[in-house]
């Protein structure tokens, strides 16, 4: 449910101070810049497989939620990373609290075999979306090819 | 003769075995999804994923034997054995996540059996779910080498086929 009206310091919403919204142009996929974390190998492999094929070539990889914070120290930005929760050194919640406490302002959808009150949590954190494991890549369409828009905002689940 | 209908007799002996591992229900849609992946810049993404996953489960099945072990009796409520149950279910999480990912789906049905035992720190239930989750993974993994293994002679036959067509047409030794 998006948050409507004044600011937000949360993730998930867009919304400016006033109440006007942020608006992102859509890019086109191959411009894209997506980061997968995940501390399993395989999945890292399978997730960054199904962006390249459907398009988008600018795929990072990072094992733990501490080395994606770090990438994001280091100036990097990405459209859109893929979170999973359960990782060493640094969980997804805590490295999804930590992106938004810095103002990173990417979407952010949490990939998660875990349910119920862990990924309430998990959502509570500032994703703007969680999806099971192993996700499809409709379920993340809505962030790789609509516009952000006054219609269509990106969704944020309040706990 | 062997060369032509080799290459189409193991790729009907693929099939079989796909289709008789849908059957049984230890594959699920997600197995196409990743042969999906597969193109000619990636011709061997999903044997190189699935033994990925081979490497990586067969650590996790390792430490959840360990883990166990480490345990004394059913319903330890005491902090080390609660310790222990907590990494048995993040490593169950772990297993769940891969396992699902290659849609290795009774596998995966024998993780949730295996992390509801250890959430109620059954530790006979969850000697019984690692029992049943060593049988589930070794006969996915002998039947997904004997999947690889047809096609890697499928690949072979298929590759000599020019030749030997063209060999054929010409000198029509075929009668």
């Amino acid at each position: 449910m998006a948050q409507q009206g004044g600011s937000s310091s949360s993730g998930g919403s867009r919304i400016l101070s006033g109440g006007s919204i942020n608006v992102s142009p859509m890019k086109p996929l191959a411009s894209l810049k997506v980061l997968v974390v995940d501390d399993e190998p395989m999945i890292r492999t399978i997730h960054k497989a199904q962006l390249v094929r459907a398009g988008i070539n600018d795929v990072e990889v990072a094992a733990n939620g501490k080395d994606a914070v770090d990438l994001h120290v280091n100036g990097a930005t990405f459209d859109l990373i893929l979170m999973d929760l359960h990782m060493p050194i640094m969980d997804g919640c805590q490295a999804t609290k930590k992106l938004r406490a810095m103002g990173v302002k990417s979407s952010i959808v949490g990939v998660t075999s875990s349910g119920g009150a862990e990924k309430t949590a998990f959502l509570a954190s500032g994703l703007d979306d969680c999806v099971s494991k192993p996700f499809v890549l409709q379920q993340i369409a809505h962030y790789l090819k609509v516009p952000r828009s006054p219609t269509n905002p990106p969704k944020y689940h309040n706990p | 003769m062997l060369v032509g209908f080799g290459a189409e007799r193991l790729g009907a002996d693929m099939n079989r075995l796909l289709a008789l591992l849908f059957h049984q229900g230890v594959l699920d849609e997600q197995f196409l999804q990743l042969q999906q992946l597969e193109d000619e810049t990636s011709p061997n993404f999903v044997s190189e994923v699935v033994s990925i996953f081979f490497h990586e489960s067969e650590k996790l099945l390792t430490s959840l034997r360990s883990l166990l072990m480490m345990v004394e009796g059913d319903h330890d409520q005491d902090h080390e054995g609660g310790l222990e149950y907590g990494k048995i279910g993040v490593h169950l999480n772990q297993f769940m996540g891969s396992s699902s990912s290659i849609g290795a789906k009774r596998v995966r049905n024998v993780c949730l059996a295996f992390r509801a035992a250890s959430d109620h720190h059954n530790r006979h239930g969850c000697l019984r779910a690692l029992e049943q989750l060593e049988h589930e993974y070794c006969y996915l993994k002998n039947k997904l080498h004997e999947f690889f293994q047809l096609e890697q002679q499928k690949v072979l036959a298929a590759g000599v086929r020019y030749p030997m067509n063209h060999y054929n047409n010409n000198i029509n030794i075929n009668s």
